[in-house]
């Protein structure tokens, strides 16, 4: 009876340590998140733009349908990324996720203070690896670092109306996101 | 003989309940680090990099993209203020005023986040296509049939998800409950 009863609760311990592993390895394995979704639509280091979310046919869940949105699925291997958006008349914003989807570092068009919205995404080695001079030249220029080298960036403007949806698709269209020239 | 049953039956109980808590936790959402005023929860640290093992596994699961933090905040409500189930097939009354914003957007969703068809083809509202009383306070009826006012078609569909996201706003993780963020409330109103 002892024995069946600590049998019982050693299974249980056992349960809580594959509750735990499977948590913290699911992110990892899993092969339907947002960047794997987006592959097919999003070519490497430049922008795409993500097709409004319809009851039909929505690319990722809980997406907002009042906002037009662009991606960038970067690859900074050959070196940091220059993203340029002109911002809308209503909000537009930029989010950086990393390859699985965490967002760790998101800006709108009044913080970023400018008409146009100009980011250096780099790792942090190549943050390191810049020359100090530029680093002080550069005090306005804003610079952000991926804590994994692949990853998302995601603009979105928004159309406060439905026809006003037109507008936001165009401002998005001279949004650009390219290595940059050594 | 006796040592392989429990062994077996140890290895069964571990694969029940580690497997079974993963699957309640992801699908079920957890609750570490929410904000729930009324029927509106949010997870503000769940736009940045302090994301928790939870909600990282959840999205990884979902395919979701949360809002940064650095764009707004979220707050879903899948219930109302009575703790009913939000069911299309009745008539919804959200009611109020929503926290200081630049921008906010209500969106109706079914459970798995996909906008609900409807015949007028509206997703959602934003806070400039509302009409308000001369408060500034606003309605919105939630209802499968056309509603005079800002009507937010249902779709019909038994269970959805509404969604409030404020955009460039100071709500967040610092926000303590109550006047600082007023959220509108969700009442039912006639069921067939």
């Amino acid at each position: 009876m002892i024995r069946g009863l600590l049998w019982v609760l050693g299974g249980i311990v056992l349960g809580g340590i594959v509750h735990l592993a499977t948590v913290l390895l699911l992110p990892g394995t899993a092969t339907r998140d947002a960047y794997d979704r987006l592959l097919p639509i999003a070519p490497v280091n430049s922008i795409a733009q993500l097709p409004a979310p319809t009851p039909e046919k929505a690319m990722l869940p809980f997406m907002d349908p009042a906002f037009s949105a662009d991606v960038c699925r970067y690859d900074l291997s050959n070196g940091p990324l220059k993203l340029t958006t002109p911002v809308s008349q209503a909000y537009t914003s930029v989010s950086f996720y990393t390859r699985y989807g965490v967002a760790y570092y998101a800006i709108n068009d009044r913080a970023a203070g400018r008409r146009v919205i100009e980011l250096d995404l780099m790792t942090t080695e190549q943050h390191n690896q810049m020359p100090e001079e530029e680093d002080v030249t550069a005090a306005d220029r804003l610079i952000v670092d991926s804590p994994t080298p692949t990853g998302l960036i995601v603009i979105r403007a928004l159309a406060p109306e439905p026809g006003l949806m037109p507008a936001a698709q165009s401002v998005l269209a001279k949004a650009q996101c390219r290595v940059q020239a050594q | 003989m006796r040592l392989l049953i429990g062994a077996f039956l140890a290895l069964l109980i571990a694969a029940a309940t580690g497997l079974g808590t993963t699957w309640l936790a992801l699908t079920r959402g957890t609750t570490f680090g929410a904000i729930t005023i009324g029927a509106w929860t949010a997870w503000p640290k769940t736009g940045t990099a302090d994301i928790d093992p939870y909600a990282r596994a959840a999205i990884a699961r979902s395919g979701e993209l949360p809002i940064g933090s650095g764009d707004g905040i979220a707050f879903h409500a899948r219930r109302d203020d009575a703790g009913y189930a939000l069911d299309g097939r009745c008539e919804t009354l959200l009611r109020g005023v929503t926290p200081a914003a630049r921008f906010w957007t209500l969106t109706l969703y079914d459970p798995e986040g996909r906008p609900v068809a409807n015949s007028a083809s509206r997703y959602g509202f934003t806070s400039q296509e509302i009409t308000r009383f001369s408060d500034g306070s606003f309605q919105i009826v939630v209802a499968p049939r056309a509603r005079p006012g800002n009507w937010l078609p249902s779709g019909g569909a038994d269970r959805y998800v509404l969604v409030l996201r404020l955009y460039d706003t100071p709500v967040g993780a610092a926000t303590r409950i109550g006047r600082e963020a007023p959220m509108p409330s969700i009442t039912r109103g006639a069921c067939p």
